[in-house]
């Protein structure tokens, strides 16, 4: 069984169209793609918002069905709009459905997955004792944080995505799912073993990012026997090399051993790896073992307030020296009219030119010729973030320092304005919750579409 | 002592969320005799990161050998889950420049 990975993350940036048709003429038995991340913060869900524009989602659809329907094989995405909340399932089974119109498809089923989960389900199972335990070195769910929480979804395994493929599904939209398991679930329910099918998903989950050199966006072709995995890069200028698919192994996660997914483990530590052509490399050795009891991650985002921005830059040498009493001035001022930070307000200065980018974990000490000072200010409401973050701006233009030359003003402002940017949310739950029924917490759909 | 900058031996040197809370960092070589010089050299370990990056010893959750690849890769906790007010690097991509300038005595 051949699977097509077009993209890491559908409608992200738009898919590259001369490898995916390279990768469809090779006949693949189905089309899968993720289109969704933790990475891009927790904003997306906790406000439930896509952070792509629709037009690069429908595109990237559009491209995947009209394919897959050529083909006549199974068209799966996951994670849908960027968060996989219900709200990104069904804009995409709108899609869907506009699409198959617009092309006068040929009927064919449509199965949407949901799997966002009420809180108050979550705080049910809390108060039923149910231990939530945290991953990453998280303290267990606590009833006040899940309370800070305003949106969750439960990370799918392959289970509701192989009873939506047995419920005769040629498209496949689910919420937020792992992203192997999207891959792994059509070759399972083909009979294949759980190892290799879930190392055929890892290694397909971020399409041609198993390849090299760098490419984003370009497809890669994965084949799965039952004790091999073989992937090629159908981008003729990229090639899926030992060191390319190991490396992969590696890519966002802690450990490249181990790739823990709905209900069991993928061990991939005897893993043997063979460069079978020029842009191809086979894959042995990898194991499966399942958990004694099947546990789901838990993904939340919860609002901390609205945020306010900035810009201000400093050029004087002595100032620049002097940046940190400059924030000290400015951040008291702040505090004479606010109090201290906390749950009134939050005040941040990113000295941009000194460790904008790392923070205190920022070795290097020099610091350059020009700062950019960026405020951000967060602040429950829009108002109160707005004039904290100017007041927290102006005066670092009238900062007092005892020895300053330039005495009409201390910092200079690209703008005397503050920017809007969208609230702040933070990741509130990265937990893991056990389940008695692997479909416990979802909801599968079916319907006919086209003609 | 003769020494190679890290750069200089790596063929890919990047950093990466590894989920929501952990920033983790790849040390990738082009050839085996780089990797395991050094590996022998003692100038990537889990005491130099904590001392580089300024973080207590236990902020580091991983420090692995990965033959495979061949690749040295760590992995930091954050001091607050990414994205969240505040945050620097929403993406974890921008960690990694300090570890160029490792020195890796060639004669180790």
């Amino acid at each position: 069984m051949s699977i097509l990975s077009p993209t890491g993350h559908l409608g992200f940036t738009p898919i590259e169209r001369g490898s995916f048709d390279l990768g469809v003429a090779r006949g693949p038995d189905a089309i899968v793609a993720d289109s969704g991340s933790c990475d891009i913060g927790p904003q997306p869900l906790g406000a439930d918002e896509p952070c792509s524009p629709e037009d690069w989602q429908r595109h990237d659809l559009e491209l995947m069905l009209l394919a897959a329907r050529r083909l006549g094989v199974p068209m799966i995405v996951g994670s849908a709009s960027d968060s996989g909340t219900d709200r990104g399932v069904n804009q995409y089974a709108e899609i869907i459905r506009g699409l198959a119109q617009r092309h006068g498809l040929a009927p064919f089923t449509l199965a949407t997955i949901y799997s966002e989960v009420g809180r108050d389900e979550v705080a049910r199972r809390l108060r039923h004792g149910t231990r939530i335990a945290g991953l990453d070195g998280r303290a267990d769910l606590a009833p006040d944080v899940l309370a800070r929480t305003d949106r969750l979804v439960a990370v799918m395994g392959v289970e509701p995505l192989v009873h939506a493929l047995d419920q005769g599904a040629d498209v496949v939209i689910a919420g937020r799912s792992s992203d192997s398991c999207i891959f792994a679930a059509p070759a399972i329910r083909a009979g294949f073993p759980e190892a290799a099918a879930y190392y055929l998903g890892k290694v397909l989950e971020c399409a041609s990012f198993a390849a090299e050199p760098f490419m984003g966006k370009e497809s890669i072709i994965g084949t799965v026997t039952r004790d091999a995995v073989t992937v090629t890069a159908m981008h003729p200028g990229q090639r899926c090399t030992v060191a390319s698919v190991a490396s992969h192994a590696m890519y966002e996660r802690a450990n490249p051993f181990f790739e823990h997914v709905a209900g069991g483990v993928l061990d991939m530590t005897d893993c043997r790896y063979e460069q079978v052509d020029e842009r191809t490399t086979r894959v042995t050795g990898f194991t499966f073992r399942r958990d004694a009891i099947y546990r789901i991650k838990l993904e939340g985002a919860g609002k901390v307030g609205e945020r306010a921005v900035a810009i201000a830059g400093i050029r004087d040498p002595y100032t620049i020296r002097n940046i940190d009493a400059v924030v000290g001035w400015a951040r008291a001022k702040v505090g004479e009219r606010w109090g201290e930070p906390g749950a009134r307000y939050q005040l941040y200065y990113h000295l941009y030119g000194r460790d904008g980018v790392m923070g205190p974990w920022e070795p290097e000490r020099t610091v350059g010729h020009e700062l950019c000072v960026v405020v951000e200010a967060v602040a429950p409401r829009w108002e109160d973030a707005e004039i904290i973050c100017a007041l927290g701006t102006r005066n670092l233009f009238y900062a007092r320092l005892p020895e300053v030359k330039g005495t009409a003003g201390t910092a200079a402002l690209m703008m005397d304005e503050v920017l809007r940017g969208k609230p702040g949310y933070e990741w509130t739950v990265n937990h893991v919750l056990p389940l008695a029924d692997p479909l416990e917490l979802c909801t599968i759909k079916t319907e006919v579409v086209g003609a | 002592m003769r020494t190679k900058r890290l750069v200089e031996l790596a063929k890919t040197i990047r950093s990466k969320n590894a989920g929501v809370d952990q920033i983790t960092f790849d040390v990738i070589f082009g050839d085996r005799e780089s990797y395991e010089l050094v590996k022998r050299s003692g100038a990537l370990t889990a005491d130099v990161v904590s001392q580089l990056y300024a973080i207590p010893r236990e902020r580091i959750t991983a420090f692995v050998e990965y033959d495979p690849a061949p690749a040295i890769k760590f992995t930091i906790r954050r001091d607050r889950p990414s994205g969240s007010p505040g945050e620097r690097d929403v993406f974890g991509a921008q960690q990694y420049a300090p570890l160029f300038d490792l020195l890796v005595p060639l004669d180790a």
